[in-house]
């Protein structure tokens, strides 16, 4: 056990948590005024129930003894065995601070999901839904990549979970998007942002958060732990440069907006390469990362899914792009890995693969689920609610009282 | 007596407002509101999408006056609400039955 790990990996998980307020006030900016509580409640309310199911169920699916490749063990059910010392797989911290510091990736993984619904699915809905996706989605996905299961044994690289976290909330998100279909009045009145210095701040807390989710997932003090700071800093920056730069040239004016979404656009790509990469590539993949997440979210309408608040066009785009990039620029410099650039070309086959597994599994499970769930409680608010606004349809409350 | 509403540009408000207190305006009521006339909206674009604005923000003020403060008023304002461009705003100009300070009981012009 090593103290210093210790004390960093604290100070990491509080920044983790921090992350998922942020990303309330960043969706709550978002929407329009009626819906701001009910956007701000479909992520604050996992803090406290995917913390539970996580300590409950969760972490043992998740980092239990490996069955087969496919899933953990029951053996820490209840945090059973989960305690002050280290475990068997991670010697340096103890097996609680493991626990919780991959916790707060749990809470805000679903929240994530939840700029695909948001305006419109009744809260019941998004309550049993985020607790089933927990156990039959999230934690399947990370015990294969960081659980010991069949992509960690492929030798797919995700340093703090670009499949993880990015990719299955945004094949969910299109699940999402799919199911619940189009937000009553789409196309016809305009959906604008209510309070984008709202948003602005959420990005801010966001990109200060990331850097205990990437620099963290060294689970270390250690000079790793830095290359991972600083990646994740240097292609937030590209990516904040290349997205306003993008929009500049294609809509003639540079938005506040464009900022924020570049910013985490560019904290998407760089997740699952952090500890991989070397800052100059970071900076590249930030550059080309920041503009082709601009593409993404405008081929919403080319689609015409209503994926609200653009959680496929930013994480789906922006972690697909990092997780492929990774497979071209992990430096064995870094960390263990090398890719394409440095010799290794069969880096990027193995990081293909996981992709479309990922993409492919969290589509279909999600889907699945929503179907159900709908069966079981009714996913969509009526017309008049959705009209009225969630905040006083599903909450009984107002976000502003003018 | 006479209603002025006057719908101008909210940065315009100050300049109309000193205007209007030079010319012995004893009060008036300011509200933000939103409408639009021949300039119609404004574009506004969201990560890319286009969304056509079509309520435009605008100030109106509501003053009563006397009838004969009614032609030195309107000049002043329009001298001061004035760019040129399409936008500008308008006065509307109504007769007005009877005024009462709620204070006082008193009516017609010394109430105003």
């Amino acid at each position: 056990m090593n103290a210093a790990d210790t004390a960093f990996i604290l100070v990491c998980s509080a920044l983790v948590m921090f992350m998922t307020p942020g990303l309330a006030l960043f969706y709550g900016g978002l929407v329009r005024a009626r819906n701001v509580l009910s956007t701000t409640m479909h992520s604050f309310i996992l803090l406290g129930v995917a913390s539970i199911v996580w300590a409950v169920i969760g972490y043992t699916l998740a980092f239990g003894p490996d069955i087969g490749g496919v899933i953990g063990g029951l053996d820490f059910a209840f945090l059973n065995g989960v305690g002050m010392e280290p475990s068997e797989s991670v010697t340096n911290i103890p097996h609680l601070l493991f626990m919780v510091f991959q916790c707060m990736f749990a809470v805000i993984t679903p929240a994530l999901i939840s700029g695909a619904y948001a305006e419109r699915i009744r809260f019941r809905a998004m309550l049993l839904f985020s607790v089933l996706w927990l156990v039959v989605v999230y934690a399947p996905m990370a015990h294969w990549v960081w659980g010991g299961g069949w992509m960690f044994g492929l030798g797919a690289l995700d340093f703090a979970g670009g499949a993880v976290v990015h990719m299955s909330s945004a094949a969910a998100a299109l699940a999402a998007a799919h199911v619940l279909g189009r937000r009553h009045g789409y196309g016809r009145e305009p959906f604008v942002p209510h309070n984008l210095p709202m948003t602005v701040l959420g990005a801010g807390i966001l990109w200060f958060g990331w850097f205990g989710f990437n620099a963290g997932s060294a689970l270390a003090a250690n000079g790793l732990a830095a290359n991972a700071f600083v990646t994740t800093h240097l292609c937030a920056a590209a990516a904040v440069i290349s997205w306003v730069a993008a929009e500049w040239l294609h809509t003639g004016k540079p938005t506040t907006l464009g900022a924020a979404s570049g910013a985490v656009a560019g904290l998407v790509v760089i997740t699952p390469a952090a500890g991989f990469v070397a800052p100059m590539p970071a900076i590249i993949m930030g550059l080309i990362g920041g503009a082709l997440c601009y593409g993404g979210v405008l081929m919403k309408h080319v689609f015409k899914y209503d994926d609200a608040l653009d959680v496929v066009g930013v994480h789906g785009v922006g972690g697909t792009f990092g997780a492929l990039a990774t497979g071209i620029f992990a430096s064995s410099a870094v960390n263990t890995a090398t890719g394409l650039l440095y010799g290794n070309p069969s880096q990027l086959w193995i990081q293909f693969i996981s992709v479309v597994a990922t993409w492919l599994f969290c589509y279909v499970a999600s889907r699945i689920l929503f179907h159900v769930v709908d069966a079981l409680v009714g996913l969509r608010a009526d017309t008049e609610s959705e009209v009225a606004g969630l905040d006083v349809s599903e909450h009984n409350e107002a976000g502003y009282q003018l | 007596m006479k209603k002025l509403e006057i719908i101008i540009r909210p940065f315009k408000l100050d300049e109309v407002k000193e205007t209007l207190a030079g010319l012995d305006v004893k009060g008036m009521t300011v509200t933000e509101v939103k409408g639009f006339g021949r300039q119609r909206g404004h574009k506004e674009v969201y990560r890319g999408a286009e969304y056509q604005v079509d309520f435009m923000p605008k100030v109106k003020i509501e003053v009563v006056v006397d009838d004969a403060q009614v032609k030195p008023l309107v000049d002043a304002v329009v001298k001061a609400a004035r760019t040129g461009k399409v936008g500008d705003g308008k006065i509307f100009i109504s007769p007005v039955e009877d005024v009462l300070r709620i204070r006082t009981g008193e009516t017609g012009v010394d109430a105003i």
